[in-house]
């Protein structure tokens, strides 16, 4: 079970919930996050078709006091809530950026660690081509980041970068409205 | 109705071409190129004019010039299709002055004089009653500035994206179907007669960016200027780039964006979806806008060309003399 500790005694965990597909299902279980002390940070609420039972799958991130969390199981298995995964997909969002120029000469891992220790967004994938020696590299970069806001502060934190580093950061057209 | 015609360069002459060949109810009463000018105030045969610039490369007399036709011939509108000078917006900008302060409307597809001095000619038109257009500034064939001022009329536009620069997304296009250098794709792009010797103004955004400028001022009236964009260019990607972005199933594109909800305006190369409606082939041009009642709305077309932004000009006069003349 994957548990991040953050400031102020809370801990955060994510985790994936199956239930009834009823009506009143998902608040019944929403509710004794609360009751616990706990604040939601994200709900991804998804059907899945080629299921034969009706259940509904419900990914949740939270944030609770620590000492919390067995409380708050508990509460959720009584009311028939099964489980499936706790505290694995804690990284919701996912952003592709291409990063052009001396990524090596520039120090790639203090790159890749500025973003990875800001404790809300890591570097999950890199793809890089290096042409020649003293040619510009080219390179993909794929970051998670817990919210849309720690996404904007990640990216930020790139951009500024890749200023300082002389490097060009090709940033996706966002979704638009 | 009856129209001067300033410029007989590639533009000038699909207007002219145009006026010729479709039976519009334009007659040419004044026509003037960089060397030479003609006036004849019951109508100038074009063919004749055309061939004459042809011939020698000039239309009419020595020593008759663009502001000698703006100044003198009698016309009801002036269509000004001189050189875009982005700097100074001259000499166009005079010749428009010259002819709102006659009361003559003024279709142009100069981008200098309008992404300049857009509200002090907005407002010399509105003093002397009559219109400055100028669609063919803005992506060539497409009608963005009739479909915002009618079509879109009492919508709130929120944003707008687009691809405002043909040469760029040719460049794109072939760097990423077939692997090509920027270096291979811009000199392919010159063979095409897609790009000038000087591509400094394409590639780096300038062009894309002066048109944002005249789109934000039209739509938002904000007094926007060719500073207040952040602007990156193509010209520093690498064919790994695209096909880094390729393996994602995206592509990149040169994107011109406007958002005044934050405060931004900006071009620069940006990672799309290849199923996107801004991923436009070859030269295209393509324009999202954002809009409260009407939502998202794309507008897909060519950007440049001779007949082309005719279309574009001879829309304008065809609404002016729809608007103002023929009920004088």
């Amino acid at each position: 079970m994957a548990i991040y500790y953050l400031k102020g005694g809370y801990v955060q965990v994510s985790m994936k919930l199956e239930m009834k597909d009823s009506p009143g299902q998902l608040v019944a279980a929403l509710k004794p996050i609360s009751d616990v002390g706990g604040n939601i940070i994200a709900v991804i609420h998804q059907r899945e078709p080629d299921q034969d039972k009706k259940t509904l799958n419900v990914q949740i991130v939270l944030e609770l006091p620590e000492g919390r969390l067995d409380n708050l199981i508990a509460i959720l298995k009584g009311q028939g809530i099964h489980i499936q995964r706790i505290g694995k997909e804690r990284l919701l969002y996912k952003r592709t950026v291409i990063i052009i120029g001396h990524l090596m000469h520039t120090d790639l891992s203090d790159t890749v660690g500025q973003i990875d220790s800001t404790g809300f967004a890591e570097v999950c994938e890199l793809s890089m081509s290096m042409p020649a020696i003293n040619e510009r590299s080219s390179s993909r970069i794929t970051i998670k980041a817990l919210s849309k806001d720690d996404m904007e502060s990640a990216l930020a934190i790139l951009r500024k970068i890749s200023q300082q580093k002389s490097l060009l950061m090709i940033e996706p057209l966002e979704d638009i409205a | 109705m009856k129209v001067a015609l300033v410029g007989l360069g590639s533009v000038g002459r699909g207007v002219a071409e145009v006026i010729l060949k479709k039976d519009l109810g334009l007659t040419i009463t004044g026509i003037a190129d960089s060397k030479s000018g003609l006036i004849n105030n019951s109508g100038i045969d074009i063919a004749e004019v055309l061939a004459a610039k042809k011939k020698n490369g000039q239309c009419g007399k020595p020593g008759v010039t663009a502001a000698d036709i703006v100044a003198k011939a009698e016309y009801d509108a002036l269509i000004e299709v001189t050189p875009t000078n982005a700097l100074s917006g001259e000499p166009a900008t005079g010749y428009i002055r010259a002819a709102l302060n006659r009361k003559k409307h003024v279709v142009t597809s100069n981008k200098g004089p309008v992404a300049l001095y857009y509200k002090e000619l907005r407002a010399l038109a509105q003093k002397n009653g009559v219109a400055f257009r100028y669609e063919a500034t803005v992506a060539g064939a497409i009608p963005i500035m009739h479909t915002l001022e009618h079509g879109l009329a009492g919508n709130e536009i929120l944003a707008l994206y687009g691809v405002l620069n043909g040469t760029c997304n040719f460049i794109l296009t072939r760097m990423a179907d077939e692997g090509l250098t920027y270096e291979q794709a811009l000199m392919e792009a010159r063979e095409m007669g897609y790009a000038e010797a000087d591509p400094t103004y394409d590639v780096q955004g300038i062009d894309a960016a002066i048109k944002l400028v005249i789109l934000a001022n039209t739509i938002w009236g904000n007094s926007a200027k060719l500073e207040d964009v952040e602007r990156t260019g193509i010209d520093l990607l690498t064919a790994d780039a695209l096909r880094l972005a390729e393996e994602e199933g995206c592509t990149i594109r040169l994107i011109a964006e406007a958002i005044p909800r934050k405060n931004l305006m900006r071009v620069s190369p940006r990672i799309l979806e290849k199923s996107h409606p801004l991923v436009t082939q070859g030269t295209l041009n393509a324009l999202t806008l954002e809009t409260d009642m009407a939502k998202e709305i794309t507008l897909i077309g060519r950007g440049a060309g001779s007949v082309e932004t005719a279309s574009a000009i001879i829309g304008d006069l065809l609404y002016i003399r729809e608007r103002y003349v023929q009920r004088a």
